[in-house]
């Protein structure tokens, strides 16, 4: 592109240079050497001047400045990255006191759990055992009362039926005779009873 | 007198004459634009490295992109031994792009329309890059002319070339940047003139050219400018890195 505004140019401006030529006897100012010599000067000063103050003052700055932004923005993403680490640990030992607390109430409930029904067992068990021995005691009662309730009874009935005789009849009846015939009697009632 | 399209170009004194012996150093026009560049150059790039703030501002972010931008030329073209030469490349490339945009602003003088200008700058980049080949290796730096898998039949041929086309690289870097410049404000001025003589009712057309002819400029002033300073750029990587 350059090459061809380059061959596009520089014949036209040679054109009008012959053109300026014709039309002023100075022709191309440029080569007129009467102020090259200051030309020259004033570019060594100038540029000279341009070249220390820039390579010295303002290029060191620039690029000390951009030095920096990246330094900062370096440790800006390092920062970055390592809250985000430190979050990320913190999250996981938050995960860590929740699923450990978890397990400790779990535990914690087992073993009350555990307490408990063994608590439960145990008095159900002390229970059981009072309430057998109670019915043991009153099973024995019973089959005391049971055992000595007919000789109470036939006793009883011996002597009633002696009185009755005795004041009835005004007879001393043997009580052997008077037994034998109750128990004879409480032996069929209590068949009768019995075979309900 | 005003319609010479060369009249632009014309250089005159401002001021007194100053005179050292018999030599004519006069501030003239063109001084006063290169000193008006230069300072301009510095303005910027003070301003934009004054303050450093995390988020640049406008001027800081333009002093440091283009910071960045030569700073990659450099590193693209000459590799990471060009360093210490950055700042000089920088201040070329400034000198060059500002000198050029300034000629850009109507009335003004464009400093490196001017051949011995240019020249000078071409020299003393030329001079500089041939000391630095031969400091760094020797005369080891003359293989520049010998390119390696050349047949020997042509190698007589072949380092002649060579020798002609490295002493031309100041006439061709000098008078590329002076010539565009030259032939686009001419041109320009051409155009304008047809604007004036053609009159309101042939006058647009011309008028319309020039008006395209300075964005054509504008991009022409860059271009010359970057062209300047990676030409610079490859003749310092030929001197710093021999590999021919």
């Amino acid at each position: 592109m350059l090459r061809k505004i380059f061959i596009y140019h520089v014949p036209l401006s040679f054109l009008f240079i012959v053109e300026t030529y014709a039309a002023e006897s100075g022709g191309m100012p440029q080569l007129n050497p009467k102020f090259w010599i200051s030309q020259i000067f004033w570019l060594t000063v100038t540029f000279g001047f341009l070249y220390i103050v820039l390579s010295k003052l303002i290029l060191p700055k620039i690029s000390a400045n951009l030095e920096i932004r990246k330094s900062q923005i370096l440790e800006n993403v390092e920062a970055a990255e390592k809250q985000r680490k430190e979050s990320e640990d913190k999250i996981k030992a938050y995960d860590k006191i929740i699923q450990d607390s978890k397990i400790k109430a779990k535990n914690y409930y087992n073993q009350v759990r555990e307490k408990i029904l063994k608590d439960i067992n145990k008095k159900k068990e002390s229970l059981d055992k009072d309430l057998n021995e109670e019915i043991n005691k009153a099973e024995l009662e019973i089959k005391d009362l049971k055992n000595n309730s007919p000789e109470k009874i036939t006793k009883i009935a011996i002597e009633t039926s002696n009185d009755l005789i005795k004041q009835l009849i005004g007879v001393e009846v043997n009580n052997s005779s008077i037994s034998a015939i109750v128990e004879d009697l409480s032996k069929r009632n209590k068949r009768e009873y019995h075979g309900n | 007198m005003a319609t010479n399209p060369m009249h632009q170009f014309e250089v005159y004194r401002i001021g007194p004459e100053i005179k050292i012996g018999a030599i004519d150093i006069s501030f003239t026009n063109a001084s006063l634009f290169m000193v008006i560049s230069s300072f301009a150059i510095l303005l910027v790039f003070n301003l934009g490295s004054k303050k450093n703030s995390l988020i640049p501002n406008k001027m800081q972010l333009l002093a440091e992109l283009s910071y960045t931008f030569v700073s990659k030329m450099i590193s693209d073209t000459a590799g990471s031994k060009a360093k210490p030469y950055f700042a000089f490349i920088f201040s070329i490339f400034m000198f060059v792009l500002f000198c050029n945009m300034f000629g850009m602003i109507p009335y003004t003088f464009t400093v490196t329309s001017h051949i011995i200008v240019t020249f000078m700058l071409a020299a003393f980049i030329f001079i500089g890059v041939t000391i630095i080949g031969f400091i760094k290796h020797g005369l080891g730096y003359l293989k520049l002319f010998v390119p390696s898998g050349v047949p020997v039949v042509l190698l007589p041929l072949i380092v002649v070339i060579e020798i002609i086309s490295y002493l031309s690289r100041p006439i061709s870097l000098s008078v590329r940047l002076f010539a565009n410049m030259m032939a686009g404000h001419t041109m320009m001025k051409v155009f304008g003139g047809f604007v004036i003589s053609l009159g309101i009712v042939g006058g647009w057309l011309p008028l319309s050219f020039s008006v395209a002819l300075t964005g054509l400029e504008i991009l022409v002033a860059f271009l010359q400018a970057y062209v300047f300073a990676i030409l610079t750029c490859i003749y310092l990587n030929d001197a710093l890195n021999l590999h021919h």
